[in-house]
């Protein structure tokens, strides 16, 4: 058996353009984790159900192990180490989970943080209900998700904290 | 003054790494490893006949193709029974690669090495295994009925069967006023962590050393079965653990397959190794638990005393039985939870079935313990016309009668004897926390308006800390820093932060300037792992008496320097003084710099302890009975385990129509003697609480009759997210230290999980007027009973 016909795709991941030669089947999750060595995203089923893989495309949460990377091909990518400030301060979402106690083996952490980030830009002022609602589609096997969602609002006040003059 | 650290809820020094995406977890190492993917039985029961790689051969980037005939000595042994017991009379355990019969459904027969793991999988999917399909054995019934059996030379399908008594049960019951009969039984589940098992060798050709990377809960445990595997020398074996997403149990387990096979093919490759199992393989190859039917008979008196207790039970272990009898025996002693059960007699047969094997998950057998006990209490309750709470308090062993002996053998092959703990007080708590002495007029109003409520209640029993031992190891840095090792291994439990509030404490020196690492056979070569919620008791024992003996040394390498007597000193953020002298004192990094005389001066802190700077020339550099450097190292070895406890009450809402089952309220009592950090503990709670909720409503292995898993994934098993656990777990808690380690600790990891299945059981039996006596319950199944009852048959 040949190699199998390859790609060129271009991805800008966090800001940074990447060229990247894959071959169709070549998940978009394997390609920001092992092309690009991006690790912070996670792949916990690979069939799209616990949300461990998510990362924004063009700014919407998807789930990475459900993608091709050629099917994203020019898209515009943010995974957890693109939630960073550039100056290295945490986001919001990320400074919130270290100050609820959101996380314990981290492993799915990055699909939350990714999601939430996602699911405040169009809600920015959840009730506790809807903070229940946005992680609604994410495993974690740790938490019991109770800091999960007191994170979300957290975050949610911490965005308003740093938007005050 | 630096702040007592000890109790601090403070946030955890593991996050700030995780939330940037900065965690190495064992798949984000290794990109230029080769990948390896498994050929997995898809037969529960059948003979392998024949295995044609032809068709794989082609592949592009295929490197190798391993069947059992590849195996070379110990490798072609079963792999070890980890846990051998004198009851454990028909042990089997699996080869690495199946030799000519499988025995369940992900039964590994082929690896296959390659370029990428699609590669690998590409080449294992072209391999073509004959079988011949044999009958399978699933589920506890058929097993108990031999009709086949799963190994021909194991009678009745019988690794094992253990009994233990006190007392004389059959006169105990002969005499009893009251006798009731119980059969109660719980399904598989299994630990299920967001991260499977993965391992990752590379071998050094040059050195003859191996380095293996894995997600385990014991690094050493690894070491030691791969470096006798491979005929390797411990010493040239280092085992690393990375950051490991969950464990919950599975991952004590060891070696699996891969961990053998893996470091295996690196040495013949010459060329690094990964296999990161998918979540398919975890559901089917990795260890399961839970799964267990008993028969109860017990007789008390007319005040609900138990006077005897008979317990008959069969557990499902699944196709092989490395873990040994662990669990099961885990279900025999701890079954007694708070109680005194009068005369007691336990006697179990652990069964071999064609599914996955049986290791311990969270919780390890006390759940179906728990189950047992409590759906007892509550059946006495009932019978009686008595309150529930009033049973198990009129049982309860009083906090004067501590320590408590059972006279039963615990999992450790120690007597059972609890340590301490105030159950009348927990339960006390739980009450006035739950509004259990209200609930009758909640419920009455919820009937009047049509509605159906129940509320029920869950105490159990954990022993905690199980030995043999931990060790640790604290090193001050010339820089000030403390360097903190423990053999040890993390997946999420916080062990860096209460390590470190533990260390902080005893050296007098800022959290941030201490680093602790787990699970690193470099750094710390002798160790047992994580699991029985042993970390924080074990290792951190010994992490603290490794820094007091470090203290020790700096204060009397600073007390020379200072000319100061050691019991005059103290130390402050990270420096010596001499209390009440301003100005006397020196930094714990300068004290580290002293303690090493030197020849060589590296830097200019460095120069202080060269040879011509410092010493009496009267005496040697480094004295007699002393060691270069602020260091120390030290084990912790209780006689015993420590025994927490809790109590949970959950208050549901059963769907009239479609017998939906929602939680009102989750209430929680827990103790874990002193709490090194309330906010880890709290977290470690919830998590369980969730866990258990999982098993009481969702969680099942569904095996069809040919042994195969139908829900072998996370559509199909159901994994609670949000929208399955209660808005709000309340917790209170209880602080009885344990008088048997240095910090009055107890585990708290594995606790949430224990009391749920009980609890639910009681509380929608509460709310429906029948019996619950099997959990799981799915709607559908309460639909089921509802029409039974309603019919007035029993089940």
């Amino acid at each position: 058996m040949a190699d199998e016909e390859h790609f060129d795709v271009q991805l800008v991941v966090n800001g940074a353009a990447h060229n990247v030669r894959v071959p169709a089947r070549r998940l978009l999750s394997d390609c920001i984790r092992h092309d690009l060595r991006l690790t912070g995203t996670h792949v916990g089923c690979e069939h799209g159900v616990c949300g461990a893989c998510t990362v924004l495309v063009d700014g919407v949460a998807m789930r990475s192990c459900l993608l091709l990377a050629v099917s994203v091909d020019g898209s515009r990518i943010t995974t957890v180490e693109g939630l960073t400030e550039r100056d290295g301060t945490l986001s919001p979402v990320q400074q919130a989970f270290e100050d609820c106690h959101g996380l314990q083996c981290g492993f799915c952490t990055p699909g939350f943080l990714t999601t939430i980030t996602a699911g405040l830009r169009t809600n920015p002022d959840p009730t506790q209900d809807e903070a229940r609602d946005l992680i609604g589609g994410n495993l974690c096997r740790c938490t019991g998700y109770q800091n999960i969602v007191k994170s979300v609002l957290r975050a949610a006040e911490i965005e308003r904290e740093r938007a005050a003059p | 003054m630096t702040t007592k650290m000890f109790g601090e809820p403070i946030a955890r020094v593991e996050d700030d790494r995780l939330v940037r995406g900065h965690g190495a977890y064992l798949d984000d190492l290794g990109h230029d490893a080769l990948a390896a993917a498994f050929v997995r039985s898809p037969h529960a029961h059948a003979e392998v006949l024949d295995i044609d790689v032809t068709g794989a051969l082609e592949v592009e980037g295929l490197l190798a193709i391993y069947t059992y005939e590849d195996l070379p000595d110990r490798l072609a042994e079963p792999l070890p029974l980890l846990i051998p017991h004198p009851s454990l009379t028909h042990g089997r355990t699996q080869y690495a690669l199946a030799r000519d019969v499988v025995n369940h459904v992900g039964e590994p027969i082929v690896m296959v090495v390659a370029r990428d793991r699609y590669l690998a999988e590409d080449a294992a999917e072209r391999i073509i295994v004959s079988y011949r399909p044999l009958p399978a054995v699933v589920g506890i019934d058929a097993a108990r009925a031999a009709e086949h059996l799963v190994h021909p030379d194991v009678p009745g399908n019988v690794a094992a069967n253990m009994m233990q008594r006190v007392g004389d049960v059959d006169a105990a019951l002969r005499n009893a006023p009251h006798v009731l009969e119980l059969d109660l039984s719980i399904e598989r589940s299994a630990s299920t962590p967001m991260e499977g098992r993965g391992v990752l060798a590379r071998w050094d050709p040059e050195s003859h050393r191996l380095r293996l990377w894995t997600s385990t809960q014991t690094s050493t445990g690894v070491r030691a079965a791969v470096a006798a595997k491979l005929g390797l020398a411990l010493v040239d074996v280092d085992v690393i653990t990375p950051d490991v997403g969950g464990g919950f149990g599975v991952k004590i387990m060891h070696p699996w397959p891969e961990e053998v096979l893996v470091p295996w093919s690196a040495q013949l490759l010459g060329q690094p190794v990964k296999f990161v199992e998918d979540r398919r393989e975890h559901f089917i190859s990795s260890a399961h638990e839970r799964a267990q039917q008993h028969h109860v008979r017990v007789g008390f008196d007319d005040e609900g005393q138990l006077l005897g207790l008979d317990v008959r039970f069969w557990h499902d272990h699944g196709a092989y039985i490395p873990y040994g009898l662990i669990v099961p025996i885990i279900t025999s002693t701890q079954l007694v939870g708070p109680y005194k059960p009068g005369a007691y007699r336990v006697e179990f047969d652990s069964l071999y079935t064609n599914t996955v094997i049986v290791t311990p998950y969270r919780g390890a057998g006390r759940p179906q313990g728990v189950f047992v006990m409590e759906r007892t209490m509550d059946a006495i309750a009932a019978e009686l016309g008595l309150d529930r709470t009033v049973v198990r308090e009129r049982n309860f062993i009083r906090p004067d009668e501590m320590p408590y002996d059972h006279g039963l053998v615990f999992q450790d092959g120690r007597p059972l004897i609890y340590d301490s703990g105030d159950y009348p007080t927990s339960l006390e708590k739980l009450k006035k926390l739950v509004g259990w002495d209200d609930f009758a007029a909640v419920r009455d109003a919820a009937r009047a308006e049509g509605r159906r409520v129940g509320i029920g209640l869950a105490c159990y029993v954990e022993g905690t800390g199980v030995g043999p031992y931990e060790g640790g190891h604290v090193v001050v840095e010339p820089s000030g820093k403390v360097k903190v090792a423990t053999g040890l291994t993390s997946q999420g439990q916080g062990h860096q932060t209460v390590f470190a509030q533990i260390v902080a404490d005893e050296l007098g020196v800022p959290m941030a300037d201490i680093e602790v690492v787990t699970g690193d056979t470099r750094r710390f070569g002798y160790a047992v792992g994580t699991f029985a919620s042993r970390a924080a008791v074990m290792s951190g024992s010994a992490i603290h008496l490794a820094a007091r003996a470090a203290r020790e040394k700096a204060l009397k390498v600073a007390a020379d320097a200072l000319e100061a007597d050691p019991d005059d000193l103290e130390i402050v953020d990270g420096i010596v003084r001499v209390v009440g002298v301003p100005g006397a004192e020196i930094s714990l990094g300068t004290v580290a710099v002293l303690s090493n005389p030197l020849r060589y001066a590296f830097d200019d802190a460095a120069k202080a302890a060269t040879q011509f700077a410092v010493g009496d020339t009267g005496k040697p550099p480094v004295p007699e009975d002393e060691e270069p450097g602020i260091e120390g190292r030290d084990y912790f070895s209780p006689m015993q385990s420590t025994f927490a406890s809790g109590m949970h009450a959950v208050v549901v809402e059963t769907d009239p129509d479609t017998a939906e089952i929602k939680i009102l309220r989750y209430c929680v009592v827990h103790d874990c003697g002193l709490l090194i950090n309330p906010r880890i503990v709290e977290g470690q709670i919830h998590g369980g609480v969730a866990q258990g909720v999982g098993g009481a409503l969702y969680e099942r292995m569904a095996y069809d009759e040919a042994g195969q898993l139908q829900n072998a994934s996370f559509m199909d098993f159901l994994m609670p997210y949000v929208s399955e656990v209660p808005e709000r777990i309340e917790i209170d808690h209880l602080e009885t230290p344990s008088p048997l380690n240095p910090l009055g600790i107890k585990g708290a990891g594995e606790a949430g999980v224990i009391p749920g299945a009980a609890a639910f059981a009681a509380a929608i039996e509460d709310a429906e007027g029948f019996p619950i006596t099997a959990m799981p319950i799915s709607p559908s199944e309460l639909f089921e009973l509802r029409r039974l009852h309603s019919k007035g048959l029993s089940t």
